[in-house]
């Protein structure tokens, strides 16, 4: 085993890198403009004119790609980040305060976790319209039991150690205690569990945005593209290559992830 | 049973208090004055918001879920044509997961070194972060438009099935095999294997007889969850193949912002989740005496 970690966090760097140095260019270069409709270009296949091919109404693929990810990312990391700090709160709260407080969080926690990601949206879209904010809320509160109770039970192991109590003893008021004391140590659990949600938060983007539920055209968003192509695959192939750049971003999160799991294993090894 | 309720609430309250009025939904913005109280009235959206929760929640626990307001026929209809197939659909693919998830895991587990090991364990990292619709269009393109040997979709037959199920069961199997492999390595570190090995046992006997009995425990839990969680995984996947089952008709009633259609469909996804939830936690305590204590 000494090697995989290593080994996963190399690939877990590289395929994140590629990803947001494509992103990155986006910004500034496309082969073509993204949005541009060519009819008479429709369907072309990969080749040194257009790198991917082009769709259904002759826009470059590759263009569309590169401008594609930075929705899924940004989505993905808003709503991972609105679910961690909710969570991080709630669960801060729950096992800080115990008693009615936490019995009350927690109900609403198990609560929250019947719901999977998908339905949370499919309600949110049936009131709303569909588009970004469905997925920035279904995400987000989706990701909220999963911090929440990892800060929960890390509170209730740090809470009872001395250093707390010495803290106490000085005076330190609870919210300082859990600014100074409990915070820094939830820091690396909760870097491990916003990498491996950030990896499901963009999966379940993507799957939202194929249903037509999620991003909505004309932003250019991987998910959508994909249904777009359903229709065509025969014909167009080549028309299914977003999925191939959401799987590596996909992975490339979930290695990261699980490279500092291991990490942080090795660490209180040699403690 | 109490966060049952307490999803009930909150589904009833995400559909019926937040968008303000059903009856605006409903209509659209052109509807006359008149046949607006007309509707309002009859979806009772007159009365106090506590009065029809308390009599949708009633109407629900005794299948009375409403009629479709697109389809004009009752919700419970709709739903028992859509359920029986992604019923299926679920549990052929926990199926498949645990057959090819058990033998892999202990492969991993018993042989970490070996090249095919690390190999199943790429493959594991791999298609645990593949979009599912994605592997399934590609497997429509491969095996039905190149090879023309299977259904594209739209065909709820065992062979149409089989691509779906392939498609489900690929992440699920990744999940479960890491399981199996974890369960595994950590029976096999445990005291009565290393007496079973002491007393001269041939490996696959420990291995069989005394290790794969606890290893296995945590992979059926897992793949119980899994089923339940299931019925929300097949939205994404009925849409690929066209398969006509409760993801189709949930979506179509998003679409058409038919209510009580959505709100049928998700409460019932719900409670199965949390029903599946309870029974593995009480199975588990059978085939485990350990767990009783809690």
């Amino acid at each position: 085993m000494n090697r995989g970690p290593t080994a996963t966090r190399i690939w877990g760097v590289v395929l994140v890198g590629c990803v947001f140095a494509l992103t990155i260019l986006g910004y500034f270069y496309t082969p073509y403009e993204p949005h541009e409709v060519r009819v008479l270009e429709r369907f072309q296949p990969p080749s040194g004119e257009h790198l991917l091919g082009t769709d259904h109404f002759g826009r470059d693929i590759f263009s569309r790609i590169l401008v594609g990810g930075r929705i899924s990312l940004l989505i993905g990391i808003g709503a991972v980040f609105l679910g961690s700090v909710l969570g991080t709160t709630l669960g801060l709260v729950a096992g800080y305060r115990g008693g009615a407080w936490e019995e009350g969080i927690m109900r609403i926690s198990t609560s929250i976790q019947a719901f999977p990601s998908i339905l949370l949206a499919l309600l949110f879209a049936t009131i709303w319209e569909p588009g970004i904010q469905v997925v920035l809320w279904s995400v987000s509160i989706g990701n909220i039991p999963n911090f929440l109770r990892l800060t929960r039970n890390q509170v209730l192991s740090i809470k009872k150690r001395p250093y707390i109590e010495a803290a106490r003893a000085l005076g330190a008021r609870d919210w300082r205690i859990m600014l100074r004391h409990i915070i820094p140590n939830l820091r690396d659990a909760l870097l491990v569990q916003f990498t491996v949600s950030l990896a499901g938060a963009i999966l379940v983007e993507a799957s939202l945005s194929y249903l037509g539920v999620g991003i909505q055209p004309p932003t250019p968003s991987w998910g959508r593209m994909l249904r777009e192509a359903q229709n065509y695959t025969s014909l167009a192939p080549w028309t299914l290559f977003p999925g191939l750049f959401i799987a590596v971003t996909v992975i490339g999160f979930n290695l990261l992830g699980d490279s500092w799991i291991f990490r942080r294993d090795d660490v209180l090894k040699r403690e | 049973m109490l966060t049952a309720i307490v999803v009930s609430i909150v589904t009833f309250l995400v559909l019926q208090v937040l968008p303000g009025d059903p009856a605006r939904l409903m209509l659209g913005t052109e509807a006359t004055p008149e046949v607006y109280a007309r509707v309002r009235h009859e979806l009772a959206l007159d009365q106090p918001p506590l009065g029809r929760y308390l009599n949708w929640f009633w109407g629900f626990l005794r299948g009375e879920w409403g009629n479709s307001w697109r389809y004009s026929m009752p919700v419970r209809g709709l739903a028992l044509q859509a359920f029986p197939l992604s019923f299926s659909l679920g549990l052929s693919a926990v199926g498949l997961s645990l057959l090819v998830a058990i033998p892999s895991g202990i492969f991993m587990a018993i042989k970490p070194a070996s090249l095919l090991a690390r190999a199943l364990s790429v493959a594991t990292q791999v298609s645990f972060g593949l979009p599912q619709f994605w592997v399934g269009l590609l497997l429509i393109q491969v095996f039905a438009v190149e090879l023309r040997l299977l259904p594209a979709g739209g065909n709820a037959s065992p062979l149409g099935l089989l691509l779906p199920t392939l498609t489900l069961a690929l992440p699920r199997s990744a999940i479960l095999g890491r399981f199996m492999r974890a369960g595994m390595a950590e029976a096999m570190q445990q005291d009565y294997v290393r007496t079973a090995r002491a007393k001269g046992l041939a490996g696959g006997v420990v291995i069989y007889k005394h290790a794969l009995r606890n290893g296995v425990l945590s992979v059926f839990t897992i793949a119980g969850l899994q089923f339940a969680q299931l019925l929300a995984g097949t939205i994404v996947i009925e849409q690929v193949f066209g398969l006509p089952g409760v993801g189709q008709l949930l979506l179509a009633g998003v679409f058409q912002r038919d209510l009580p259609l959505v709100q049928a469909l998700v409460m019932v996804i719900v409670l199965f989740i949390l029903l599946f939830d309870l029974l593995f936690d009480l199975g588990l305590g059978l085939l485990d005496p350990r767990i009783r204590y809690e």
